[in-house]
């Protein structure tokens, strides 16, 4: 099966059209905000950032509805694209040879589809990740209508919003570092929308197996 | 809610040191509850309410004595009533001024994420610095006795003050000023501990009270607010004050082990990352060298 209409002018593949793009970046300023004032809570010698960011009160006040909206990016990732980030054995295989992977030896890695098995990870802890964040979030949100005889629900929020803030935090330092410094290429997709043929064929080699169907010459 | 005469001693989501710790040799003050000589007048409700000068709200009537069910931003001292069936088949009636305790460590400023928004003075009072709230509500969760309210107008959290600006001015709170039955008590925490002990072992050995004891909970390290209670035993009986009180073990290890755990990983994996990279460097120099086809490895 091969999908042509993927392949664009000037030998480019079209990886992310204008929804996942425009997703993308309402998910990307959501979370950004919402590390930074949640930092800025997190730690007294971060506090500063939440004077910074409008002052402390506004910071408080802004960060649930940024959580919202972040949670709502995430869902609507999850609409386009839970089906494409299903494990398959192809998964497994790839986490087998994941120090290849690390170690910039990407010709030694099982191929991999649209999504690799390490960004089909990130996906899946974002999704869970924003599920606990939403439903601690909004236990943090209104502390002081949740009632004297329900407050173990307020402790294990403060226990589980910051700790799978944190667990969010390791996934987007990775994220950050793929997508900006480790592949070249990747940062361009989700601004323009398109790679190359040859950031296809390198680093999902089934996709693109996909999209230019069995004969591997791209075409022109 | 008062000018900070006083040195402080503990600050609330603060970075470095604190200004007054270990500068002064002021005793810590404390307020003494004698439950056994309250008669529930609530001549000290309205004292609260004169001195601190706040709005009157609606009571709720709840087929006891009781002003209304708990505490409020703008209604900081609260005698709860209770019946109380003893053992031997007879009635009490239980009173028991309920407000801030004025913890040692207390949980609230523990959980505070907020520069100054609460403080402790040297003289023990907790005190909470409504301008600098930003209204989390964390206080709220790491009070064991469930007194921090939040005003949902301003969203910032109010409680007792022990009336700070009258103690740092050299006199003692209104409530204590205010009560007929002479059960409150206002002075130095030894003296009101001995003044406590004294009344406990009367009670003990004069009126039938083999239980009667003080309160002084020492998982919040002690309390600015002590009571002498019938039945030091069972303090439940006196509207739900814990019998063990102490920071909830989740916001203890939040603010603790957590907290390093999570700054060591953070820090950690930048470092990480960036070494990663000096050692391994990008996947391509170019996008181009790639047109050569899988199997380019490192230029
Ligand atoms: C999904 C919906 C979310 C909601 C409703 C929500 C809500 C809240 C609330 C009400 C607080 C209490 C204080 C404050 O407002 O800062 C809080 C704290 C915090 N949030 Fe969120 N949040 C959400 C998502 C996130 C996300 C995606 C992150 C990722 C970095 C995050 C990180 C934090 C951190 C680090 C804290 C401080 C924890 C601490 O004080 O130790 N939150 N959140
Ligand atoms: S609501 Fe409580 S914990 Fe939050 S800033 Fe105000 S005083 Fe501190
Ligand atoms: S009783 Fe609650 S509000 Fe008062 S000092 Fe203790 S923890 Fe803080």
């Amino acid at each position: 099966m091969s999908h042509p209409e993927h392949i664009i002018p000037h030998g480019r593949v079209l990886r992310y059209n204008l929804r996942e793009r425009l997703t993308h970046w309402v998910a990307a300023a959501a979370y950004i905000y919402l590390l930074s004032t949640g930092l800025a809570f997190w730690s007294p010698w971060l506090f500063w950032v939440a004077a910074a960011l409008g002052g402390a009160q506004v910071s408080r006040m802004l960060h649930p509805w940024a959580g919202l909206i972040f949670f709502a990016s995430v869902w609507n990732m999850y609409v386009m694209w839970a089906q494409q980030m299903k494990y398959t054995d192809d998964d497994r295989k790839w986490w087998k040879a994941v120090k290849y992977y690390s170690t910039n030896q990407d010709d030694k890695m099982p191929p991999a589809g649209r999504y690799n098995a390490g960004q089909k990870f990130l996906f899946w802890g974002f999704f869970w990740g924003s599920i606990a964040l939403l439903v601690t979030g909004v236990v943090l949100w209104f502390p002081e209508y949740i009632p004297w005889n329900l407050r173990f629900l307020r402790y294990l929020s403060v226990l589980i919003h910051p700790a799978t803030a944190l667990f969010t935090i390791g996934l987007f330092m990775i994220h950050l570092y793929m997508g900006l410094f480790a592949e070249r290429g990747a940062f361009g997709s989700v601004i323009r929308g398109d790679v190359s043929m040859a950031f296809a064929r390198r680093y999902h080699p089934a996709w693109y197996k996909e999209i230019v169907g069995e004969s591997s010459s791209p075409r022109k | 809610m008062s000018q900070a005469i006083l040195r402080v001693q503990k600050i609330s989501g603060h970075a470095g040191s604190v200004p007054g710790e270990d500068t002064q040799r002021e005793y810590t003050v404390c307020k003494l509850i004698d439950t056994t000589t309250c008669i529930g007048c609530k001549a000290c409700e309205v004292a609260c309410m004169e001195w601190n000068d706040l709005p009157f709200g609606e009571t709720v009537f709840g087929n006891t004595y009781q002003t209304m069910p708990e505490t409020r931003w703008n209604y900081w001292n609260l005698i709860l009533f209770n019946e109380h069936e003893r053992e031997d088949g007879s009635l009490m009636w239980l009173m028991r001024k309920n407000q801030c305790m004025h913890c040692a460590e207390p949980g609230c400023l523990a959980a505070c994420p907020a520069d100054g928004a609460i403080v402790q003075y040297t003289n023990g009072i907790v005190d909470f610095q409504q301008a600098n709230c930003i209204g989390c509500g964390y206080c709220i969760t790491g009070c064991p006795f469930d007194i921090p309210k939040m005003n949902p107008k301003t969203h910032r959290v109010f409680k007792c003050t022990l009336c700070t600006d009258r103690v740092s001015e050299g006199l003692e709170p209104a409530c204590i000023k205010s009560c007929p039955t002479g059960c409150l008590h206002f002075g130095s925490k030894d003296d009101m501990l001995e003044l406590a002990g004294n009344r406990s072992k009367q009670l003990r050995e004069h009126s039938n009270f083999p239980n009667a004891g003080v309160y002084d909970p020492p998982g919040v390290g002690g309390t600015g607010v002590i009571y002498v209670l019938h039945d030091a035993s069972n303090p439940e009986v006196y509207g739900g004050l814990p019998k063990n009180p102490r920071v909830p073990w989740s916001v203890k290890l939040w603010k603790g082990p957590l907290k390093w755990l999570g700054n060591v990983a953070m820090v950690g994996g930048l470092i990480g990352l960036f070494v990663h990279y000096l050692r391994y460097g990008p996947k391509e120099r170019e996008e181009e060298d790639l047109v050569s086809g899988p199997g380019g490895g490192k230029t």
